[in-house]
């Protein structure tokens, strides 16, 4: 089984500063990390790979930064890596993000599944995996948390929702974004990490995926940012005072207000 | 002079910290208060190649250089002390006695498994009445036809609840004192070897310790490592990247200490400062850091000095010994800014405290350290 996994380079959350104007987000400097709901799709992809005697591949698009992350895929077992690198890539855009993997994915050839993580951690949009299927012209499942039958042209997967699971059987190839209860994702070894080091990332531009700036214009995707803010601080907590009596007292009244209890 | 770290370096450094930072640290005072560390643990150190650092790649090892090894070594101690030294005495006692000395036959049945951590390897030279004397040990095998037959006791035998080779000094010719020293490779299912009780320790709780017994043990007459005769060379000449692996395991945990004691004097507020703002507490951080980096170079530079052969022994030592002393020194100061809280079991200095001892005791006293230095001090000049 030929599985594509998408793994985007992400900044360090702890760092991530909201810009004044709004207009996006500051990224702290250093070269970021692997989005934490990747390491799970790729976790998935090194198992799947290693239970079906398969091959992975894993993909970035953005800028040259995302080489850091495939290495790392690279290093936990992946086989072949792509960088999708271009100016034109870089894009906060979500929709525009897909057709590019899609395009990368297509260029890669034939494959059985595409894994991605639910959604990036700094933007939050968990759109690019329903647009990315969309492009790929391929079902797509979204929230996995479990595999529960993999064959060469079905799967039959666990799917989180709000109140429990729903058991989903799709044709494969077809996309799937996993979630964090999905797997336990290993460290990589250190001869993964020594063999990754000098392993080949094939670079992909816009040329090479035959994409140009009127493919890629943004206002041909009708998606715009009105404004980034950061959510509301936390509302200061209050200290009760007096004795201990006194402040179990006031405690069970206002938890009572509040109708905890 | 060099002091930049290449890539290969850079990312054993980085990648053993990762592993250690996240799968050892948050877990060390529980293992310490077990005094054990969890299975699961060696199975993991096993998959991620840490059991095969110093062996060559033909053997499925990573083929490190000795300091990329002990850079790696050195992160696993700042997050555990124990676990480095289950490390230590595998790769650079167990795994080198084999790569230095054994035969191809040896190399191929025993490193493949070793490099994989299925078989882990001890080094049995102390025994409870010869320690710093080690030529003065007692063990003994006798060669009856293709056989040797073993019988002695050795003591602080460290890996040995879980060792499946035990590299063994014993006399094979009793008459000839320290020439008539001898290593053998033992099996752990050897007919006539147990393995007794684990040792109650002051420090590195989770490693383990045990004493080993012979009652006429049967040791194939191939299983020879060397030549006879040849023992307490192999023995001395192993323990050279060893004590840098106790001078990157002092180096660890003094390292941890200091970062504790810097960010404690910083939280601790006395008359009405952080402590931090006292100068008292301000020269105690200068020395700690000072004698830090002093004990990281001298443990760094006997690493390359051991790439190139056997006559590093003085430099080996001078890290060893001031690296631990280093560590004792350190340990003791990060106690003393924590005050009362460094002496309980809440703050991480007490167990590093506790495990910075034996650095001075283990692979060769500071004592018998300075007799190395200062043989080789009056051999030169
Ligand atoms: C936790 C732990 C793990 C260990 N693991 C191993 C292991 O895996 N394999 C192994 O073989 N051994 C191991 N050892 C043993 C260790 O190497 C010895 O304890 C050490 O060499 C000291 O020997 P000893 O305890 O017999 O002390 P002794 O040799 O009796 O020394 C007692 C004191 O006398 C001093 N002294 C002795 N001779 C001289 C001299 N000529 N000049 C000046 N001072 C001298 C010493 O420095 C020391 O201060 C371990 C020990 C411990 C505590």
């Amino acid at each position: 089984m030929h599985i594509v996994v998408c793994c985007k380079q992400v900044p360090e959350i702890a760092g991530i500063k909201v810009a004044p104007d709004g207009s996006g987000v500051l990224p702290p400097p250093g070269g970021g990390m692997v989005n934490p709901f990747d390491v799970y799709a790729i976790e998935e992809g090194v198992r799947i790979k290693e239970k079906t005697s398969g091959k992975l591949s894993v993909i970035s698009s953005g800028g040259p930064t995302g080489e850091a992350g495939l290495r790392e895929a690279l290093a936990l077992g992946a086989d072949e890596a792509y960088l999708l690198s271009d100016p034109l890539f870089l894009t906060a855009d979500p929709l525009r993000t897909a057709l590019v993997l899609a395009a990368g994915i297509k260029k890669i050839g034939a494959f059985d599944l595409v894994l991605c993580g639910k959604q990036a951690v700094d933007d939050d949009s968990s759109a690019v995996p329903a647009a990315l299927a969309q492009n790929l012209e391929l079902p797509q499942v979204i929230f996995v948390k479990k595999f529960e039958e993999l064959q060469p042209k079905m799967a039959k997967v666990f799917r989180m929702t709000d109140d429990g699971y729903e058991v989903v059987e799709t044709s494969l190839p077809a996309v799937v974004g996993v979630v964090k209860e999905i797997n336990e994702p290993r460290l990589p070894s250190l001869k993964g990490k020594m063999r990754a080091k000098s392993a080949k990332v094939t670079t992909w531009s816009a040329a090479d995926l035959e994409l140009d700036a009127q493919a890629l214009n943004p206002s041909g995707f009708g998606y715009k940012v009105e404004q980034f803010y950061p959510p509301p601080p936390r509302p200061k907590g209050e200290m009760l005072t007096g004795t201990p009596e006194e402040i179990a007292e006031k405690l069970f009244q206002k938890l009572r207000q509040a109708q905890v209890i | 002079m060099d002091f930049e770290l290449n890539e290969q370096q850079l990312l054993m450094r980085d990648s053993a910290r990762e592993f250690a930072q996240k799968r050892l640290a948050p877990f060390a005072r529980e293992w310490d208060e077990a005094e054990e560390m969890p299975k699961e643990l060696l199975k993991e150190m096993a998959e991620l190649g840490y059991f095969g650092m110093l062996l060559p790649e033909e053997f499925g090892g990573l083929g490190l250089d000795p300091l990329s090894y002990i850079l790696a070594l050195e992160e696993i101690s700042k997050a555990n002390a124990s676990v480095e030294i289950t490390l230590s005495v595998h790769n650079s006692l167990a795994c080198q006695a084999i790569v230095k000395y054994g035969t191809e036959e040896q190399k191929k049945k025993y490193l493949p498994r070793m490099a994989k951590g299925e078989l882990l390897g001890a080094y049995s030279l102390s025994e409870p009445d010869a320690g710093t004397d080690a030529g003065g040990l007692k063990s003994t095998a006798v060669k009856k036809g293709d056989k040797y037959i073993v019988n002695g006791t050795k003591n602080w035998v460290t890996n040995a609840a879980y060792a499946g080779i035990f590299v063994t000094f014993v006399k094979t010719r009793p008459e000839l004192g320290r020439e008539g020293i001898s290593a053998l490779l033992m099996e752990r299912n050897t007919k006539g070897l147990a393995v007794g009780e684990k040792e109650r320790k002051m420090g590195l709780k989770c490693s383990d310790t045990r004493e080993i017994f012979f009652s006429d043990a049967e040791v194939p007459a191939g299983n020879l490592l060397g030549q006879e005769g040849q023992g307490l060379k192999i023995a001395f000449s192993l323990l050279n990247i060893g004590r840098v692996g106790v001078g990157a395991q002092a180096l660890g945990i003094a390292e941890a200490a200091f970062d504790e004691a810097l960010k404690y004097s910083r939280q601790r507020v006395a008359f009405g400062v952080p402590i931090a703002n006292f100068q008292a507490t301000q020269f105690k951080l200068a020395d700690m850091s000072t004698k830090i980096e002093a004990a990281r170079l001298l443990v760094y530079k006997a690493a390359l000095l051991c790439e190139d052969g056997e006559n590093a022994a003085g430099e080996v030592s001078m890290a060893k010994v001031f690296a631990s002393e280093a560590a004792n020194w350190v340990t003791n100061e990060a106690v003393q800014i924590h005050g009362g809280y460094g002496y309980v079991k809440e703050y991480a200095v007490e167990r590093y405290f506790r495990d910075a001892r034996v650095t001075e005791i283990y692979e060769g006293t500071s004592e018998a350290q300075k007799i190395v230095i200062s043989r080789s001090i009056l051999k030169k000049s």
